[in-house]
C-alpha cells in the first residue's frame, strides 16, 4: 500500500514536471518557429504600412523631402476634383473590367464544370497558362494587335475599313485588365459551380422550373461567394493597377496607380503620395469587409 | 449532365480571347521582316539580336539571382512560420500576418518598402529587391505548407514526442519529411513569382541594376520591336513547361500519398 502511494508521488512529480518541460519546449518552439518570419514580416511589412500611415499627416517639402510637421492638408487635397475624378474614374474602370470579367467567366467556369474530368483539367490548365505567363509581355500583344499600323487595323483595311485609334482609351485600358485577371475570376466561379449539388437543379427541373428560372433562384445564389470571392479577386489587382493604363491608356494619369508612381517617382512628394496608397488601402478594405460580411450571411 | 450547348459559344470565345494575342506573338517572333506588324517569312533573326542583346542579358541574370535568393530566404522562413502558425499559435491576428503579403496590392507593398528603404537610407540594389521579394514569398510558401500540414498526420508527432524525442527531433525525422512536397510546390511558387514580378522590382531595384520585368517595361514603353516578340516567346515557353511539370508533379506526388 506505502508502495503505491510512493509511486503514485513519483508519477505526479513525473507529468508535473514533463507538464513544465512541455510549456518550455513549446515557449522554444514559439521562439524558434514564429520568430524569424514574424520579425521579418514585422521589419518588411508592418513598419512600411505604418510608415505610408504616419507620412499622410506631414507635409512635402520644398526641395523635395519631408518636413515632419502635422497637416492635414493632404486629406484636403484629396478631395481636389483633379483628384477625386482619378479616383472615381478608376473605380469606374476596375467596376467595368469586373463586371465584363464575370460575364464572361462565369459561363465559361459553368461549362468547365460539367466537363467530364479529363477534359475539365485542360480546360482549368488553360484557363491558368496565360496568367503564368509574364504579365508585361500579355500587355505587351495587345499593344502589337491594337496599334495603328497593328494586325488587327491591317486586317481592317484589307477589307477597305479603317484604320482605327484602338489604343490608348478607356476601351483598351478596360480590354487589358479583362484580359490579365480572367483566369482570377474563372478559378473560384468553377469551385464553386463545381461544390453544387448537381441534384438541387434537378430537383428544380422536376418541380417545372424553366432553366433560366433554376439559373436565378438556384445555381446563381449558391454560388455567390464564389461570384463576389472572383469579383475581388479581379476588382482589387485592376483598382491599383498602373502598368496597363500606362502602356495601353496612353500614359496619362487616369488611374490611381499612376498618380501614385508620379508622386513617388516624378513630384517626389511622398506624403501625398502616401495619402493616395491610403486611400486605395481604404477602398479596398472596405470590399474585404463587405465580402467578409457577404460570406457570413451565405 | 446537361451542358447547354449555347454556353459553349462564350466557352470558346474565352479560349480564343486568351490565346490570340500570345498567338500573334510567337509568329511574328519568327518574322524575317523588320516591321512587327506584317509576317514576311520565317526566320530566327530575332532570337540571335536578342542574344546578342546585353541589356535583356543582365536583366536576365539580375532576375535570377533575385529570385534563387529570394526563394532560398522565402522558403526557410515560410516554412518555419507555417509550422509555428499551425502547432504553436491560436492567434487569428498572426495568421492576418502571414496572409497579408499574398492579398496587399502589389503597389501598396512596393510603396511601403521604397518608402521603409528611403526612410533607413538603405541604398538601392538587387539586395532590396531580393528582401522585397522575400516578403510575398514566404507568404504564399507558408499558404501551401500549411495546406499540407493540415493533411500531415499529427499523431505521428505526439507519438515522438511521447517517446521522448526533443522537438528539433521531430521536425526533422517526422514533421519536415511530411512537408516536402508542400515545400517544393511553395518554393516553386515563390521562384516563379519572383521571375514575373514588376511593380515592386520596379520601385525597389537601382536604375543601374534593372531586373528582367523592367527591362522589358522600358523596352515596350519605347515602342514595339521583334525582339520583344522573341523575348516573349521564350518566356512563354520556359512558364509553359514549369506549369506543366508542376502539373505533373502534383498528380504523381497525389498519387504517393
Amino acid at each position: 500500500m506505502t508502495g503505491s502511494t510512493v509511486s503514485g508521488a513519483a508519477a505526479v512529480s513525473r507529468s508535473r514536471r514533463s507538464r513544465a518541460l512541455g510549456r518550455r519546449s513549446r515557449a522554444i518552439g514559439r521562439l524558434v518557429f514564429l520568430g524569424p518570419g514574424l520579425a521579418y514580416l514585422i521589419v518588411l511589412l508592418l513598419v512600411p504600412l505604418a510608415l505610408i500611415l504616419s507620412y499622410t499627416v506631414f507635409r512635402r517639402g520644398r526641395f523635395g523631402g519631408v518636413v515632419y510637421e502635422a497637416t492635414g492638408e493632404n486629406f484636403t487635397r484629396l478631395l481636389d476634383p483633379l483628384y477625386l475624378d482619378v479616383i472615381v474614374s478608376s473605380l469606374k474602370l476596375a467596376t467595368i473590367a469586373t463586371v465584363i470579367a464575370l460575364l464572361v467567366g462565369y459561363p465559361t467556369a459553368y461549362l468547365i464544370a460539367q466537363l467530364p474530368r479529363k477534359w475539365k483539367t485542360i480546360a482549368l490548365v488553360a484557363i491558368v497558362l496565360p496568367f503564368w505567363t509574364n504579365f508585361l509581355v500579355r500587355v505587351y500583344a495587345w499593344i502589337v494587335l491594337l496599334s495603328g499600323p497593328g494586325l488587327v487595323n491591317s486586317a481592317l483595311g484589307d477589307l477597305g475599313l479603317g484604320p482605327f485609334e484602338f489604343l490608348y482609351n478607356q476601351g483598351t485600358i478596360v480590354t487589358g485588365l479583362v484580359y490579365s485577371y480572367l483566369p482570377l475570376m474563372v478559378l473560384p466561379l468553377y469551385a464553386a459551380i463545381e461544390k453544387l449539388d448537381p441534384q438541387l437543379r434537378e430537383a428544380s427541373a422536376n418541380l417545372g422550373a424553366r432553366p433560366a428560372r433554376t439559373f436565378v433562384s438556384v445555381t446563381l445564389p449558391l454560388t455567390l461567394p464564389g461570384v463576389v470571392t472572383g469579383c475581388l479577386f479581379v476588382f482589387v489587382p485592376s483598382f491599383g493597377n498602373f502598368v496597363i493604363p500606362e502602356l495601353l491608356g496612353g500614359g496619362r494619369s487616369i488611374m490611381v496607380g499612376n498618380l501614385i508612381r508620379d508622386q513617388f517617382l516624378k513630384a517626389r512628394d511622398w506624403p501625398f503620395g502616401s495619402t493616395l496608397t491610403l486611400a486605395l488601402l481604404a477602398v479596398l478594405i472596405v470590399l474585404l469587409l463587405l465580402q467578409a460580411w457577404s460570406a457570413r450571411r451565405a | 449532365m446537361r451542358r447547354p450547348r449555347l454556353l459553349y459559344v462564350p466557352f470558346w470565345m474565352t479560349y480564343v480571347f486568351l490565346y490570340a494575342p500570345i498567338a500573334v506573338l510567337v509568329v511574328m517572333s519568327f518574322n524575317s521582316g523588320d516591321s512587327p506588324y506584317s509576317f514576311d517569312g520565317f526566320s530566327l533573326k530575332w532570337y540571335g539580336e536578342l542574344a546578342g542583346n546585353a541589356e535583356i542579358g543582365k536583366g536576365l541574370v539580375n532576375t535570377l539571382l533575385v529570385a534563387a535568393g529570394s526563394t532560398v530566404l522565402a522558403t526557410a522562413l515560410g516554412t518555419l512560420l507555417a509550422v509555428g502558425l499551425a502547432r504553436y499559435s491560436r492567434s487569428k491576428v498572426l495568421d492576418a500576418i502571414g496572409v497579408l503579403p499574398a492579398v496587399l496590392p502589389d503597389l501598396v507593398l512596393a510603396i511601403g518598402l521604397l518608402v521603409f528603404y528611403g526612410t533607413v537610407k538603405m541604398t538601392l540594389g538587387l539586395h532590396s529587391v531580393l528582401l522585397a521579394h522575400t516578403v510575398f514569398g514566404m507568404a504564399f510558401v507558408a499558404a501551401v505548407v500549411r495546406t499540407r500540414l493540415t493533411h500531415a498526420d499529427f499523431s505521428l508527432e505526439e507519438a515522438s514526442r511521447d517517446l521522448g524525442a526533443t522537438p528539433a527531433t521531430t521536425f526533422f525525422r517526422i514533421t519536415l519529411p511530411q512537408l516536402v512536397p508542400g515545400i517544393a510546390a511553395g518554393a516553386l511558387l515563390a521562384f516563379t513569382l519572383s521571375v514575373d514580378e514588376f511593380v515592386i522590382a520596379f520601385f525597389t531595384a537601382a536604375p543601374t541594376e534593372p531586373t528582367l520585368p523592367i527591362v522589358i517595361y522600358s523596352m515596350v514603353r519605347f515602342g514595339v520591336t521583334p525582339e520583344i516578340n522573341a523575348l516573349a516567346t521564350l518566356l512563354l515557353a520556359v512558364s509553359f513547361t514549369v506549369v506543366i511539370v508542376a502539373q505533373r508533379m502534383t498528380r504523381l506526388t497525389e498519387s504517393f500519398t
